[in-house]
Order: C-alpha cells, then structure tokens, then sequence
C-alpha cells in the first residue's frame, strides 16, 4: 500500500544543518556555567586488581581542588541497562574492592581549571594488590580460570540458546555439511566528539544534567538510582551530541560524578573526556568467536545452522546481554533454516567494556554467515548470489521464538545489486588481481524486548497546534546526528499537511518532553517515535475534523484530509480551509482548550525482538596488490531495503556512514591490545578511513511498504553496517584465494594465506 | 606566568593574556567563547579544530596560542556574513554532508581554503584537501559532493 506524500521521500535538508555549519550548535563541552568546576578521573593501571586503600588527602590539599571521591564516597549502588535482571547489573559508577580493567574509573576530583584537576589525580595515593588477568576467551572459561565477579565463578555472565527443529537429524540428511571458526575483532564506534557530562544541581537539590547521549531516560533512571535520588528528581538534557553510534547509550561514571560532585559542593561541574581516555577504556564493539556449522542439499537448499557464540565481554556486561541476544537472532536471519540452534555466551575478561556498537550483534554473526553462504556457494558449485536467492526469506516467513517477517525485499535486493555491479562478468572473467564480493544483511527496527524495565511507551510524542497554522513536536527522541530530529519533523508535516518550516521541535530533555523514549539504539527512532508522532498527528486532526465538519455542516459520507496548510474535504478540496483557521474552530468549540495531543508507541505481541526487519545486499570490487597484500576496494553497490523511504538523502547518509564503518571494520580499525592494555589510543595509530580510503558506491532503495512502520518505514541506520567487511572477504578471496576468517583483513593475511 | 597577547580572530581583535602552553584551540573555545572550533582529540589527527591561519587551514591544537599572536585567523563563526551563508556552508546543508556537525567546521574550513586556492577542484583534490579531516558519520561521500557543487 504506497501513497503518494508531499515531503516524505524527499532529499530534505536537516533541521540543525544551519547551527552546525556555522559552529553555533552547542555539544556538551561548549557549554560553561558561572562557577563551574573542572572534572578528571582517575583510571586503574592494572587489568586486575584489589584495592586496599586510597588515601586522597594530598590531592585535597591541592590549591585550586574542590571536592575528591572515591567509591567510598558514594552510596554504592550498582547499575546496568538490564534493569529487568538485577543480576546483570554489575558495574558501580567508582570502582569499589576491584578493578577489572585498566582504565576502570577508581576516583575523581574536580577542581578549578582542568589542569588542576590533572595535577591532584597524580596526588591520589592507591594502593593495589595485583591479580592474575585473563584477557581471551579461552583463558577465561577454562577451569580454575582468575574471577572477575564474586557472582560470577566461571566468567560467563549471560547465557543465550534458541532451538527449534531437530539440528542432529538435519545434518545426518544432508549432503553436504561445513563447519568453521570465525574470529571478530573489537573495534571503537569513534564518534567525533569525546563524551561530555555537565551537571548543576539547584538549591532544592534536584539535578540537571547535560550530557553527550543516546538514551536520556536511562541515564536519568540510572543516574537517579546510583545517587539514592527519585528520578522526577534528576532532568537530562540532551545538547547537540557528535556521533555514538552504541557507544555513548549507557550511565557512564562522568555522568554520575558529575552530578555527584554538583550535589556535593554546590557548584556547576563538568567532565569531558580526552579521546586518549575513549580509546583506553570507552566501549567497543565485541570481539566474538564463533563456531558455525551449516547443512545444505545437493541442489543447494539449507537444511540447518548450529551456531555457538563466545563473546568477548570486558570488565563488565555493560549491553552486552543484549549482543548475546542478537548475534543468536541474527544468526537465523536472512535465509530459510528449518532446523536451527543457537548457544550464545557472554564472557568475562580483563579487558575494557564491550558494548552496544551499531549493528549490535549482527556485524559478528552475519560475517559468519555471509562468509559461510560464499564458501559453500563455491564447494557446492553454485553461484553466491543463486544461493542465496534460493534460500533468501520473504514477506510472511515466521522465525520461531523471534519474529514474523511482514515485509522483505531480499530478493529484488540481491536481484538488482547483482545487475548494477556488472556481477556475472565481473565474477565469472575477473581481471588478475582483482575481485568481486557480495555480503548481505537484515537488521531490527527497534527492540521488543523490555530489558530496561520501564513502565512507559517505548516511544511517546506531543503534539500541539496553533491558530498560526504551525505545530510544535514535543519528543524524547535523541537525534545524535544520525537525524531522527528531521524525520521526525517530517512525517508530523506531511500527516498534519503542514511544511517543515511551520513546525518547531524540542527534543530529548527529561522534565519537558513526554515521557518516554527509550533512546536512539537498535534503529529504533523512525519506526517507534515515528509511529508515536503519527498517532498523535492523528488524534489532532480527529479533533480538526470534527470542528470542520460540525461548522460546514458536511454529509457524514464526506472523509476530511489535511495537506499544502488546508483542512478539506477529500471530495471537494475547493471547500477547505486554512490549518490555523482549523485550529482556531476546534479551539472556540473546546472552551478554549489549547489543541494537544500525546501519541504513543510500545510494540505489542511482535515477538521478543523487533516489529519489523531490513534487508540488503551490497557488492564490492577489491583490487589486491599482489606484492604488498594491500588492499584498495574500488566500488560498492547496495540495493536495500528499509520501506519506504522517509529522507532520500539522509538515508544515503547512513549507508555511506556505514560503508566508511564497514570499511575499517574490515580492513584497518583494531584495538592493538599487549596484556589488557590498549596500546593504540590516538587517530593516528586507530586507523580510521579517511576521504582518501573510501571509494564511490552506488545505491539502490528497493522499496517495499512496512505494514507496522510509519507511513511503511522502517530501518535504515545499523543494518547497512553490516554487509561491508563479509563483501570485502569474498572480493578478496576472489581476488587473491585467501579466504578470511579472522578479521581485520591484514596485507601481512593476505601474503600468507594467497593462492596464486 | 600568563601573557598577554593580541589575536586577530575574523577580523575582530582580542587582548587575552595565555599561559605558554594553552593551544590556540582552547584560548579560542574557553576564553575567546567561540565554541564552534571543536575539540576531538587534540593531537592535530581528527581535524575538528581546523581554522584557518593566513590562509592556510591549521590543527588548532598544534598551535600555541601565543605562536597565533600577530597572524589572521578565521573560525567557523567568520564564515557568515550580512549577505548570509558561505556558499560552502550553504552547500554543506543542502546537500546533507552534515550529520552529527562535529567534523563539520573543520571540514567546512579545508574546502574553503582549498577552494579559495582552486575554485574548480576534482574528486581526488577534494578528498586529498580534507583527508585530514576525520568524519564518522557521512562517508565522506556527501562532503565530496557539497565541494564539488559550490563553484558549479
């Protein structure tokens, strides 16, 4: 069911693009309060290690300290975002008894300039008894292992399975049957702009807190059930925030000093990290290792998957049950497996906190998949993509104990990406040294799964109208860059028939916007705040069309709509009238009543993982440079789906932001890593792609119509993560013969591993 | 010791007195207030505080404060005149080569100065102009399209 729109589907510029090209966006950093004190941390240096004391009085004493903490301070109350399993919970905001990784946060103080807040860390006195650290997988679950967690005896703090059919007997009949291991690879979700908390707390003693994030509400939540504060207590505000794409969607313990410390000596305190900080202890993408076995028929039809996953966890489970989750559910997706088993484990080690990192799971689980798809596309002598066609899932296919599939474009996807990249000829006569790839992807809309635990909508929207014609969205929706602020604006417009210009939109502060909404993660904004801003749209042109109708006294047969500022009957457009004069009408006939509506969206009997799914195929072209092993991808096509279409251009966005992730996650970006600590904490040395690495791509939006989705959306921003690195390791192993299985794809891989 | 130092920031003088060490980027944020120079990591690889200095794009973050005393600097906020947008601020909002804006005004300075230099630039001179400039967001492919559209 398409329709024809005014604005959604059109290349609009973003709302904010103005302020930021002119610099006068305020992030976190850029805000300075009367009075307002500096904040540092101070950071273990040892992956393990008990603390037995800490003498703080030196740095006290430091001219210019105002206040110093430690975990003693506070009133120790541990915090995570699973909320709905306490067990999981396992971090405090300072590092009480332990540390488990180096760069655990074990102190603060706050001074008046940030120098001087530098000058008393190196003041704090701690001393430490060292522990045995573990810092693989394989270390941490064998037997008499070192432990983390006093809870936690054999370091596995998540356990994950799905099953359904009989796996055994799947692989007993089938003809052909591959197993192999996969080594992922953390890496940084390296926003641009290092995170940033600025607190005040005002003379009742309530909170406000500024802060670089994706999920005000749950740093609300938690930063008021960390200080023993009630959360009505604590406001969030959420500035302009430069990129997080995962890594920026928890409490983080410079929210929670912040705040702290504001409560403590009265005054404005503000922390920002260095990015020195962000790559030794920020979060990061997990590593995984993954055990997949997979059965096909002769004639290339899937009998079954059995996957087994470790996950590489870090210090703590920060949204780590939640990846667990994932890379199971992702591992059923994309093709048909009528028997399937999954068992997923979240694993303890002494190394930095894994996170949510765009593609939350899926990344790891469909390299194996994709990469598995091509190896036995090869053995079983069947072209990748006929594969995968074959297999592919459609509209309508159910995913026992995950979802119901309610729109697909997989295979027109995989159709035209094949088509626009030339791929039979590049294939079947490529040129020597070079190579042609394809790797596939589906991804959530947003989660159904309530781990947080709120009693809220998942997504909530307010809407009021004016008798200027103009509207003003009220949402707690978090835009940090990716531009859910726009798109949000515009599916407001195009229902209420109004231009981008006549609305205004405050986002994202915790005590003004409604509650609530869960966050910008899981691709989750444009389906659920989407949905919940069209329901209040259309509770507001309930009450419009009531008071239209009454004053032009209309045969009930006649349906109103709203478009170009007008309020009309559909039948006879000539006979509307002016938004505003609506507005105005419904107003007079309400005793005067400001016209607002609130819309909501909590998905319901979806399943436990999302209302709806994406689907894609991308294809790239790799030139291999047979002496060095170095790497230079040429091109990349991607057909995808995400519905319908919201922004054109910002949808481009996304998936141009993603391949330039893709990218590095293939080929560049590491954490070099000697006995838990990061040794590679700069731009320089994290090689990050730069204009120079990323080549064109072409695209292609296969459009189908989301029956759940806004206006038929769905998502657009994580998915397109994913296809990148599988589609670089089928290029180069058509390129070179070395097939990857354990990423990044290194020049020094290649050289071994070629066949020429 | 703090010394006091004449700088000339978009054409508008300012007497502040620095310490020797204060990068030109934090004198310019904190004691100028001209937040829209950012700060992403300040060892001169991201970027982000590009500004320009006679007329060539810089790190802010390399520069002393006090080595910025004398020369002509512009920042982000010098761009906008009565008249309105630069044209390449202009092209980097309409064609959606802003997301998160954190890269964005150092982005903006270094194809300013390389269009100041080259107005007609190709692909390859675009992405060579801004390749030290990191973008998370975009992919760079947007910027690339908004610098070439300027002078078209």
């Amino acid at each position: 069911m398409k329709k024809d729109f005014s604005i959604v589907g059109k290349s609009v510029p973003r709302n904010d693009g103005k302020a930021k090209a002119t610099g006068t966006a305020t992030y976190t950093d850029d805000i300075k309060l009367p009075g307002m004190l500096h904040g540092k941390i101070l950071r273990s240096p040892f992956p393990h290690a008990r603390i037995l004391n800490i003498d703080t009085s030196r740095a006290a004493s430091l001219p210019g300290v105002k206040c110093v903490i430690t975990g003693e301070d506070t009133p120790k109350i541990k915090y995570g975002n699973w909320r709905l399993f306490p067990d999981t919970q396992d971090e405090y905001p300072l590092a009480i008894d332990k540390v488990r990784f180096i760069g655990d946060e074990v102190a603060a103080v706050a001074a008046v300039d940030a120098d001087t807040a530098e000058e008393a860390l190196e003041l704090i006195k701690v001393d430490y008894e060292e522990l045995p650290g573990i810092f693989d997988i394989d270390s941490a679950i064998k037997e008499g292992a070192p432990v983390l967690h006093d809870y936690c005896p054999g370091n596995i703090s998540v356990n994950r399975k799905i099953h359904y059919g009989d796996i055994e007997k799947a692989f007993a009949e089938s003809d052909y049957v591959r197993e192999d291991v996969f080594n992922v690879h953390a890496v940084s979700p390296a926003y641009l702009e290092p995170c940033a908390a600025v607190a005040q707390c005002d003379l009742d003693g309530r909170i406000t807190l500024w802060t670089s994030t994706q999920v005000p509400y749950i740093v609300q939540c938690l930063l008021a059930s960390t200080m023993g504060m009630r959360e009505n207590d604590v406001r969030v505000i959420k500035p302009f925030v430069g990129g997080g794409f995962g890594g920026k969607m928890e409490l983080r313990t410079w929210e929670f000093c912040a705040a702290f410390i504001a409560k403590k000596t009265g005054r404005p305190v503000k922390f920002t990290m260095t990015r020195e900080e962000e790559f030794l202890a920020g979060r990061r993408r997990h590593a995984m290792k993954l055990y997949s076995k997979v059965g096909f028929k002769k004639d290339g039809t899937l009998t079954g998957k059995d996957l087994r996953i470790y996950l590489d966890g870090g210090g703590y489970n920060a949204m780590g049950p939640t990846a667990t989750f994932l890379c199971g559910t992702f591992g059923a997706m994309l093709y048909r497996y009528p028997n399937y088993r999954f068992w997923g484990q979240h694993v303890y080690t002494n190394k930095p906190p894994a996170s949510a990192m765009r593609g939350f799971g899926a990344p790891q689980s469909l390299f194996a998949t994709e990469s598995q798809m091509n190896i036995a596309a090869e053995e079983l002598g069947i072209d990748p993509i006929e594969l995968r066609i074959k297999n592919a899932q459609v509209t309508g296919d159910e995913i026992p104990d995950v979802a119901t599939i309610s729109s697909c474009g997989f295979i027109e996807a995989l159709q035209k990406a094949a088509e626009m990249s030339g791929w039979k000829e590049k294939r079947y006569s490529p040129k020597p040294g070079q190579g042609i790839g394809i790797g596939c992807y589906s991804f959530i809309s947003g989660g159904v799964f309530n781990w947080f635990n709120t009693q809220f909508p998942f997504s909530a929207a307010e809407v009021r109208v004016f008798d200027d014609g103009t509207a003003h969205l009220l949402t707690m929706a978090a835009d940090i860059g990716q531009g859910c602020d726009t798109v949000l604006k515009q599916i407001l417009a195009e229902e209420l028939g109004l231009k981008m210009e006549d609305i205004r939109i405050t986002s994202a502060d915790t005590s003004t916007t409604p509650q609530a909404d869960l966050g910008a993660w899981g691709s989750r904004l444009t389906m659920m705040n989407g949905n919940a801003v069209l329901d209040a749209a259309k509770k507001i042109k309930a009450q419009l069309f009531g008071a239209v109708s009454a004053r032009q006294n209309l045969n009930v047969i006649h349906e109103l709509g709203c478009k170009d500022g007008m309020v009309f009957p559909k039948s006879r457009p000539d006979r509307g009238i002016p938004f505003g004069e609506a507005v105005a009408m419904a107003q007079k006939a309400n005793r005067g009543e400001p016209l607002v509506e609130r819309g909501y969206y909590t998905p319901r009997d979806k399943g436990l993982v999302t209302p709806a799914f994406s689907f894609g195929a991308q294809i790239s072209e790799v030139e291999v440079d047979k002496d060095t092993g170095v790497v230079r991808v040429k091109k990349f096509w991607t057909a995808h789906d995400c519905g319908t279409v919201i922004n054109q251009m910002a949808v481009e966005g996304q998936l141009e932001g993603s391949i330039q992730m893709g990218l590095g996650y293939a080929l560049s970006e590491q954490f070099v890593m000697e006995d838990g600590k990061t040794l590679n904490t700069n731009f320089l040395d994290y090689k990050m792609p730069n204009a120079m690495d990323v080549p064109p791509s072409e695209v292609a939006h296969i459009e189908t119509y989301e029956p759940e989705g806004p206006m038929g959306a769905k998502e657009a921003g994580e998915g397109l993560a994913i296809p990148t690195a599988p589609a670089i390791a089928d290029a180069v192993h058509h390129a070179t013969g070395y097939r990857c299985k354990d990423l990044p794809i290194t020049p020094e891989k290649i050289l071994a591993g070629k066949k020429d | 010791m703090k010394k006091l130092i004449n700088l000339t920031i978009n054409d508008k003088e300012y007497e502040v007195a620095v310490e020797p060490n204060q990068t030109l980027t934090d004198v310019i944020r904190y004691d100028i207030g001209l937040t829209g120079t950012k700060k992403g990591c300040e060892t001169g690889d991201c970027g982000s505080c590009t500004v320009i200095m006679d007329g060539k794009p810089v790190n802010s973050c390399l520069v002393l404060a006090m080595q910025a005393a004398g020369r002509n600097i512009t920042t982000i906020e010098g761009l906008e005149t009565e008249d309105g947008l630069d044209p390449v601020q202009e092209a980097f909002v309409e064609k959606g080569a802003v997301q998160c804006g954190f890269c964005t005004s150092g982005m903006i300075l270094s194809a300013k100065t390389l269009l100041d230099r080259n107005p007609n630039p190709n692909e390859a001179e675009i992405r060579s102009a801004i390749s030290g400039n990191l973008c998370r967001c975009t992919g760079y492919q947007k910027i690339v399209e908004a610098v070439e559209s300027v002078n078209k």
